[in-house]
């Protein structure tokens, strides 16, 4: 197996944004870069101006802002004047709703058209967006407009009806949904019609002075135990979404850029919706689902340029094979990407293979709202590693020391926590309404990941594992707890354990162990059954697997043992177990 | 194999994937992605379901000729 891919100045292309990773490091200013936005005229940074606005300002209006790909084979371009015009009628509706600053307008929508100018609308009124996955079930979606004390949400009819009209009553904040036309445009009772409201909505919107630290956007993550988090970012986030988009992406003005990520998730925002637009790229977007003829059919057809995509997908398209995208012309990718969970060396290799160039993978979460540590067009990629840490980004890994404080670890061989210093512009500013749990990510002057890595003597980081019980499932976390509580409630169901277990594909699919009330036994339609109440209320957070088990591990304190499980489960060695109560024996 | 048996055999298929589909009727003609709520890991399973029970090989460049319950009885009936 290939351990580095050496980069060679790429003449074809120009030179990338980031020619040098040492000298742009030492250069590197978040003040300076600051210059290389506009700012509000009225005084402030407002995303949805730097995302929009200044562009038409600036001459580029005609510029196509969004290729829109239909799930039927509709393509639609918006361009940067056009959704100016739209945001700001949406801004309208927002006002005339009577939607004040900081008040959260939600999403829960497909990547059509209208998401994006609702994100961008929102932005404009400074209202706090928060987008939420459509995939989720019901329960999710209660839970998460009822932490956020949601005012306005946007959906869809076919996802008004089947997920939120039975949970609306849950969520006494909530005063307005707004019906997307998509597909069909009947608001059903008790909802507003997209149509009417824009229809009667002006196309011009002064954007109020905004704070750089005012809230903009909530994005929810989940942890190991409790609720999901919602974190909070603010306005100048913007200049993390610029400077990543630019270095670490290289994106240029101009660029035809696809992120294949959903808006519900924290990357699909960075980066499927402010990052590009605040480097005046041409953005694809594509309603369809995962599909390798359709995927090539899109790098080719829109001519792609830069790539940004997720170990699933790339593990999926290379179970395809080589034939189908050699049987294309993606003479026009110039730089791919990869996040979401750590891209296996294979994969960094398949892609230089067959596209000529290796994927280029980077790590961030959803509480740096934008890429921290990255590999870069000039940088040799070494397939494996996430890279090294972004110019204006301090990185360390850090061990506790005899002291009871966190020292750095230079030992290339010694694993430890991912650490950063907390002071770049897109730093979640807190969890919604959760202090404590804000609190208890920083220490000794450092933002803790919660993942365990290292870095090696040339400086590339190596993911190692999580240091909690949290979840990736194809690139999506997800809080064991948040699986468990929504399981407990079958009434066959007495305990149960969530733990991820290894999956070629996905990289890990949520599995569940129950145990089961008095009197109830376990069979294949028991087991049918309770895979689908999963499904039914936790859609695309429900486990893959369920599995029956006597009794659950769990230690004197009465918590689950979910590391046990998971080591029973590969068959991996137990380790101790002294503090357990219904052990392993 | 008559086209009611595969129809039967792709939706016991499913229900193995989404077993909360027993409750819904699939209709032949919509995308059931978009219907039944299923991701491509989902369709993924699905069709490793179907060669199982069928020995049918359906490579991954041709599920989106699966997109409803009518096209991939068709397609299946085409390759039994």
């Amino acid at each position: 197996m290939t351990t580095r891919i050496e980069k060679r100045a790429a003449a074809v292309d120009g030179p990338p944004n980031l020619v040098d990773y040492e000298q742009a490091r030492a250069s590197f200013s978040w003040e300076a870069s600051r210059h290389e936005l506009d700012g509000l005229p009225d005084g402030g940074l407002n995303i949805a101006y730097e995302a929009v606005d200044r562009h038409v300002r600036s001459g580029h209006g005609s510029q196509t802002a969004v290729i829109w790909r239909g799930k039927a084979g509709a393509r639609k371009e918006i361009t940067y004047a056009d959704l100016e015009r739209l945001t700001n009628q949406l801004a309208n509706v927002l006002a005339s709703l009577g939607v004040e600053a900081g008040e959260r307008v939600y999403s829960l929508a497909g990547r059509i058209p209208e998401l994006y100018v609702c994100a961008l609308g929102a932005l404009k009124h400074r209202a706090i967006f928060c987008p939420l996955f459509s995939a989720f079930g019901p329960e999710p979606i209660a839970e998460r407009l009822q932490l956020g004390e949601a005012k306005v949400l946007f959906t869809t009819e076919r996802l008004y009806r089947r997920r939120v009209a039975q949970i609306r009553d849950r969520v006494p904040t909530l005063e307005h949904v707004i019906i997307l036309p998509d597909p069909k445009p009947k608001a059903p009772k008790g909802t507003i019609d997209w149509n009417d409201a824009m229809g009667n909505a002006s196309a011009e919107y002064r954007i109020a002075p905004t704070d750089p630290e005012m809230p903009a956007l909530l994005h929810f993550t989940s942890g190991t135990t409790g609720t999901p988090k919602g974190a909070l970012h603010v306005h100048e986030a913007v200049l993390t979404h610029y400077v990543t988009g630019k270095l670490a992406l290289d994106l240029r003005p101009g660029d035809i850029y696809w992120c294949t990520a959903d808006p519900g998730w924290v990357t699909g925002t960075s980066y499927g919706i402010t990052a590009p637009l605040v480097n005046r790229v041409t953005m694809v977007v594509d309603e369809a689902e995962f599909d390798p003829q359709r995927w090539y059919g899109i790098l080719e057809e829109e001519r792609v340029q830069v790539w940004y995509t997720a170990p699933t997908a790339i593990r999926m398209l290379m179970r395809s094979g080589p034939e189908l995208p050699r049987s294309r012309d993606l003479s026009n990718l110039r730089f791919m990407a990869s996040v979401g969970e750590p891209l296996n060396p294979q994969a960094v290799v398949w892609g230089y293979e067959v596209f000529g160039k290796p994927f280029h993978d980077n790590w961030w979460q959803t509480e740096t709202g934008g890429i921290m540590i990255s590999n870069y067009a000039s940088m040799d990629v070494k397939p494996g590693s996430m890279g090294k840490p972004m110019p204006g980004i301090t990185a360390a890994i850090v061990r506790e020391g005899d002291d009871g404080r966190l020292h750095a670890v230079d030992d290339p061989k010694k694993d430890g926590e991912l650490a950063l210093r907390p002071d770049w512009p897109s730093l979640f500013r807190g969890y919604w309404n959760n202090q404590d749990r804000y609190d208890a990510c920083f220490r000794d002057g450092w933002y803790l990941t919660g993942d365990l890595a290292r870095r090696d003597e040339e400086g590339y980081y190596w993911f190692v594992g999580r240091a909690d019980d949290v979840i990736k499932s194809a690139g999506h976390l997800i809080g064991p707890f948040e699986v468990e509580s929504v399981i407990m409630r079958h009434p066959a169901v007495a305990e149960v354990g969530v733990i991820g277990k290894p999956d070629p594909v996905a990289g890990t699919i949520i599995k569940a162990f129950v145990s089961l009330q008095p009197g109830r036994q376990w069979s294949a339609e028991l087991q049918k059954e309770l895979l689908g109440f999963g499904r039914k209320n936790l859609g695309t957070a429900a486990p893959r697997e369920i599995d029956f088990t006597e009794s659950l591990p769990k230690t004197r304190s009465g918590k689950i043992m979910r590391r046990l499980l998971k080591a029973r489960e590969l068959g991996l060695p137990e380790g101790d177990t002294s503090t357990l109560e219904g052990g392993s024996s | 194999m008559k086209r009611d048996e595969i129809r039967e055999t792709l939706i016991a298929c499913l229900s193995d994937v989404a077993p909360e589909i027993a409750e819904e009727e699939v209709e032949d003609d919509v995308d059931i992605r978009d219907e039944l709520d299923l991701d491509s890991m989902d369709i993924l399973r699905w069709v490793q379901g179907i060669h199982k029970a069928l020995g049918v090989e359906i490579p991954e460049e041709d599920y989106g000729k699966m997109t409803s319950l009518g096209d991939a009885i068709d397609y299946v009936a085409g390759r039994i």
